[in-house]
């Protein structure tokens, strides 16, 4: 089954990617696949735009329509996709540099408009690409290039940040939690309007050797001790919940409009008023 | 032809030459003196079935722009100095990936705020050189409430045939002044689109190669052509080739030839009794209006001057210039900056220089540029 995916959706002669050893993001890249496969999209109707990052780098061995675009802008290029072709099931790869830092502004606004579009961040703790600085979602007191001393500026929650910026669907799961993140993945690919999966992932090669949390084996299981699901978070007391990242769907819904709806909906009645003039 | 008489401004000109070039996507964010033209779109993208969306930033504007040219659609956003700033890198992911679409600057007093309100001629060089790397730029400069409708049409036009993001430089003055402007019939306009592939799709598809006439076809998401764009240093399928000295080098020459190969179909200028001139003018936008004026007049008084006035500003009209500089011996080069053209007319011509600058926020006067004859002839 899998590797009938793996032949209709990767560009096999782009292989083998340029991920190091370990990387987390090959796993969240299956999943994604997995989930596109899940959900019935038609191949020729999806279209993959990623930033700049090791993460964005996915969309070129997939085998869809891909614009790899500039950093932190994927989201803005991917609203003037599905604007202009409504029916294409975008989806957005991005990191947590590319989205959270530069590209913050775009993310919060496109979840404010509600418009159709699955964003899917690999959140690996640093900016890889450049060789391990920190990022607006390092932990605080993390190690990185650029805190040699320990982070000491607070991180993002990726997960809270869109849902209180109007996200209608929101997730979180982690490269160990690979069936979890098929789910979530799949469910934000079908829903209609703006999806965000946020995938915990791993940088073996610098933000976990920086940090002293061991091989790329380690740094999985490290997933499985540090993950709490959103049910058990909930009844947990705030020393349980110290260090601990929270897990599953935290919104999931179909109240709001979707943005390229109420679009068609105002040329209705631009239309109509221009009729009766 | 049945030709409609309008009184408009020049950004309500703008936003109408752009909608009878096909635009349907504009996505833009408000700032003046540039802000009608989104409003305009804004009334009536909807009415005609397009879109306008008001953007977070002019680095989202150019971007959703550029991904709706991708999905298919005539895209155009509209901003002023500080927003064209913004907008440099993601010009230069249009220009590298080839993806048409127009951007209108409205020039106004810079540098940085600036005057908001004031017209200038500041951004001749932002235009040129905004962004990084050796690029390619098409800029066109109107006068004219008329000529910013007819411009701003060319300017899609060129976009679709070249596939390059396509600038036009307008400025606060000509934003806000009314001129009767002649519109021809939609259908009587000469609309240029993209050109798309034929080939069969499937693997063999190459999105970036030459079809021999120096310009690849381009597909649209969702027709059924399966592509992809990287903004690194692509070949002709769309992906990096960065370890090819040749393969880089191969595709800065592609972007730069096809603009500099096609000179004839892309430059434009006006010349103003410049066959026996003895003094040239060089001027664009409104100020080559106050020369004609001045130069009128010194005639008049027997100082035989004449005016060039490019129309594309970029790529410059350099051949034409040199011609009709050089026997002149003297250029007067009048603009509201201080001294963008000045320099470049004194690489291209052998003619002596004469700068005549006024960056105060104010139009250059035909009383100011006569005197500048006069202390120059």
């Amino acid at each position: 089954m899998s590797g009938h995916i793996f032949d209709k959706y990767l560009r096999r002669e782009k292989l083998p990617h340029m991920w190091c050893p370990g990387c987390g993001n090959g796993i969240v890249t299956q999943a994604l696949l997995r989930a596109i496969e899940a959900a019935g999209a038609a191949q020729d109707e999806v279209v993959i735009v990623s930033g700049v990052g090791c993460s964005s780098r996915a969309n070129g061995y997939l085998d869809f329509c891909g614009i790899h675009t500039t950093h932190g802008r994927p989201i803005a290029f991917a609203t003037g996709v599905k604007m202009a072709s409504p029916r294409l099931k975008v989806i957005v790869i991005t990191g947590d540099g590319d989205c959270a830092s530069i590209g913050g502004n775009h993310f919060i606004h496109a979840a404010r408009r509600n418009i159709d579009l699955t964003v899917v961040v690999y959140n690996n703790s640093n900016y890889g690409m450049t060789g391990g600085q920190y990022s607006p979602t390092t932990p605080l007191g993390s190690l990185s290039k650029t805190s040699p001393l320990g982070n000491i500026e607070p991180h993002f929650d990726v997960c809270s940040l869109a849902g209180a910026a109007g996200a209608t669907y929101v997730a979180r799961s982690s490269t160990y939690h690979v069936q979890a993140l098929i789910r979530q993945l799949t469910a934000a690919v079908r829903h209609n309007g703006f999806a965000v999966v946020e995938a915990m992932c791993d940088c073996p090669t610098l933000y976990g050797r920086l940090n002293r949390q061991g091989d790329a084996a380690a740094m999985l299981l490290r997933w499985k001790e540090i993950c709490l699901p959103r049910e058990k978070a909930r009844s947990a007391s705030p020393e349980e919940l110290e260090g601990k990242i929270v897990i599953g769907e935290f919104v999931n819904s179909a109240e709001r409009p979707e943005y390229t709806a109420s679009y068609d909906q105002l040329i209705q009645q631009a239309k109509a008023r221009e009729a009766r003039a | 032809m049945n030709t409609r008489y309008k009184i408009l401004t020049g950004n309500e000109a703008c936003a109408l030459g752009a909608l009878d070039a096909g635009m349907s996507f504009f996505a833009g964010y408000p700032i003046t003196p540039a802000t009608e033209i989104a409003e305009l779109a804004a009334e009536l993208l909807p009415r005609r079935g397009g879109k306008y969306m008001q953007m977070e930033d002019e680095l989202a504007s150019i971007s959703a722009v550029i991904g709706a040219s991708f999905a298919g659609a005539k895209a155009m956003t509209a901003t002023s100095g500080p927003g064209f700033s913004l907008m440099q890198e993601n010009l230069s992911y249009g220009m590298l990936a080839e993806i048409p679409c127009v951007v209108i600057d409205v020039m106004r007093q810079g540098p940085c705020q600036g005057v908001a309100t004031l017209p200038a001629q500041g951004d001749l060089m932002q235009a040129r050189w905004g962004t990084h790397g050796d690029h390619p730029v098409i800029a066109l400069a109107p006068c004219s409430v008329a000529e910013a409708y007819f411009e701003t049409i060319r300017a899609f036009n060129l976009a679709e045939r070249f596939r390059t993001p396509v600038l036009v430089l307008s400025d606060a003055a000509l934003a806000h002044m009314s001129e009767k402007v002649g519109l021809p019939e939609p259908g009587s306009l000469t609309i240029v689109n993209r050109k798309r592939p034929h080939s069969p799709k499937d693997k063999s598809f190459r999105p970036y190669a030459d079809d021999g006439s120096g310009i690849a076809p381009l597909a649209s998401f969702g027709d059924g052509y399966r592509w992809y764009v990287s903004g690194i240093i692509h070949d002709e399928t769309g992906f990096p080739a960065t370890a090819s000295p040749e393969a880089i080098s191969d595709k800065v020459k592609h972007l730069l030839g096809k603009i500099e190969n096609n000179r004839a179909e892309i430059e434009a200028w006006e010349e103003y009794r410049a066959e026996d001139a003895e003094l040239l003018i060089l001027a664009i936008g409104l100020v080559a209006r106050s020369a004609k004026a001045a130069i009128d007049q010194a005639r008049l008084e027997g100082k035989k001057t004449g005016l060039f006035r490019p129309i594309t500003l970029w790529p410059f009209p350099e051949r034409r210039f040199a011609e009709l500089a050089d026997p002149c011996g003297k250029t007067l080069v009048c603009e509201m900056n201080e001294g963008q053209l000045a320099g470049l007319a004194a690489q291209l011509s052998h003619a002596k220089i004469i700068p005549l600058n006024q960056n105060n926020g104010r139009l250059i006067t035909a009383e100011t540029i006569l005197q500048g004859i006069r202390e120059a002839y």
